[in-house]
């Protein structure tokens, strides 16, 4: 248990997605402009985490792991199929997001309008297979710890877009030099982030 | 890589040879169009990871734009996002199982991020505003000029953190020994993530103030 919860902080502070290794950084970058989409944006993005990380712990120890398919037999415990997990991983990511959208769309009307333009959105977000990916590099034990991960990225991806947002909205009125404003300065806001979260890296968990 | 190209200029018509060298300049991917920073910024710590990479999405780029263009007239336009994500994810697949291969070092150090080409904007970018419209002849020109434009900004950002953080280039130690005995020492920095959003942040300004029209308003 004590486990799960150091991979569940590690993951939001210290291995922050976008803060130590830039995963959707596009969409990060293109819908930070006001914090209400943000907010919804971030919010989609922990739900599919939830669900995606998870599922896929599953297909990578059952299906395609080396030894994986030894369920199904003596003569399956040396098949390795791990180069098909990009296409698996990217498989499940856009049949969940379309899934989760339906979903949403049937049971909670009002969340859908507010995160409905964004769901299609993340099939393609990188932080979302790079959480896959990620999960499947560590080989983490358990499914709990794989959820733990999943969900404390997603948390760690809201945390950053939504402090973005609001650091754009409050920049639009400040002085910067006119070739910086916009793309520029949100890079350099994001690199001084960067720093302060890097502060988090001293904690031993 | 630009001077190949410049070599080869004649064979190609005006338009071809915009289409190869716009995304350089007024219209790279990188920081003009804002596609693919996600797998950019990380790998660019040292200069012999951010090539491979840069090669590697060239390939993806070109080669997928040139098999979508073929199959543009064939594809059902509800279903395709994902006949390009599987096109892209077969070409990554490619591409992986070759650097494993033959590069097993850069593969290691690369890790997920060859993994996460499929998520690269800059495809399902290129694609779709590209490739989906025009012959494939064009569209394998287009993704190589966008493939070389995100290259060119991954290898400048990975050479100054190399040079600054590290002190070599490619491995080889370019910065004396001498500089060391004198009390120079290595940024660290550099070496660290917030160092390639400072870099790419440096490199728009200074490409905005060379061409004003690209200015944002806010």
């Amino acid at each position: 248990m004590e486990n799960i919860f150091n991979i569940f902080i590690k993951s939001i502070f210290i291995e922050n997605m976008i803060f130590a290794y830039f995963l959707g950084m596009c969409s990060y970058l293109a819908v930070s402009k006001t914090l209400k989409t943000s907010i919804g944006l971030g919010v989609a993005v922990i739900f599919v985490m939830t669900v995606t990380v998870p599922v896929n712990y599953l297909i990578n120890n059952y299906l395609l792991r080396e030894g994986a398919l030894s369920w199904l037999g003596e003569s399956f415990a040396t098949v390795d199929l791990s180069f098909l997990s990009f296409i698996m991983f990217i498989a499940v990511i856009a049949s969940i997001t379309q899934l989760v959208e339906m979903i949403v769309e049937k049971f909670s009307p009002a969340l859908y309008n507010s995160l409905g333009i964004f769901l299609p959105l993340i099939a393609v977000n990188c932080a979302i297979l790079g959480g896959s990916l990620f999960m499947q590099e560590r080989d983490y034990e358990t499914i709990g710890e794989a959820t733990a991960f999943g969900v404390g990225s997603g948390i760690g991806w809201f945390l950053a877009i939504v402090a973005i947002a609001a650091i754009r909205e409050k920049i639009r009125y400040s002085n910067i030099p006119k070739p910086l404003r916009g793309l520029g300065i949100a890079f350099i806001v994001t690199g001084l982030m960067a720093i302060a979260f890097m502060s988090f890296m001293g904690i031993k968990l | 890589m630009s001077t190949a190209k410049t070599e080869r200029e004649p064979l190609f018509s005006a338009k071809t040879k915009k289409l190869l060298l716009g995304p350089l300049n007024k219209e790279n991917p990188i920081t003009v169009q804002v596609l693919g920073i996600c797998s950019a910024l990380a790998v660019t710590v040292k200069l012999e990871p951010a090539f491979v990479m840069a090669l590697s999405v060239t390939i993806v780029t070109a080669m997928s734009n040139l098999t979508i263009s073929a199959l543009r007239n064939t594809i059902p336009p509800r279903i395709r996002i994902i006949v390009q994500l599987v096109v892209i994810a077969a070409l990554v697949i490619l591409v992986d199982q070759v650097l494993k291969a033959y590069m097993y070092d850069v593969s290691k150090q690369l890790s997920v991020f060859v993994g996460l080409i499929i998520t690269n904007c800059i495809l399902m970018g290129r694609l779709e505003a590209f490739a989906m419209a025009n012959k494939p002849f064009d569209s394998f020109v287009d993704g190589i000029g966008n493939g070389v434009g995100y290259g060119i900004i991954l290898i400048v950002v990975a050479f100054f953190r190399e040079l600054l953080g590290s002190g070599t280039i490619w491995g080889f130690r370019v910065i004396p020994q001498a500089f060391y005995d004198m009390g120079y020492v290595n940024n660290g920095l550099m070496i660290l993530p917030p160092a390639a959003l400072f870099l790419v942040g440096i490199i728009i300004w200074i490409q905005r103030s060379k061409n004003p029209d690209l200015q944002e308003e806010n």
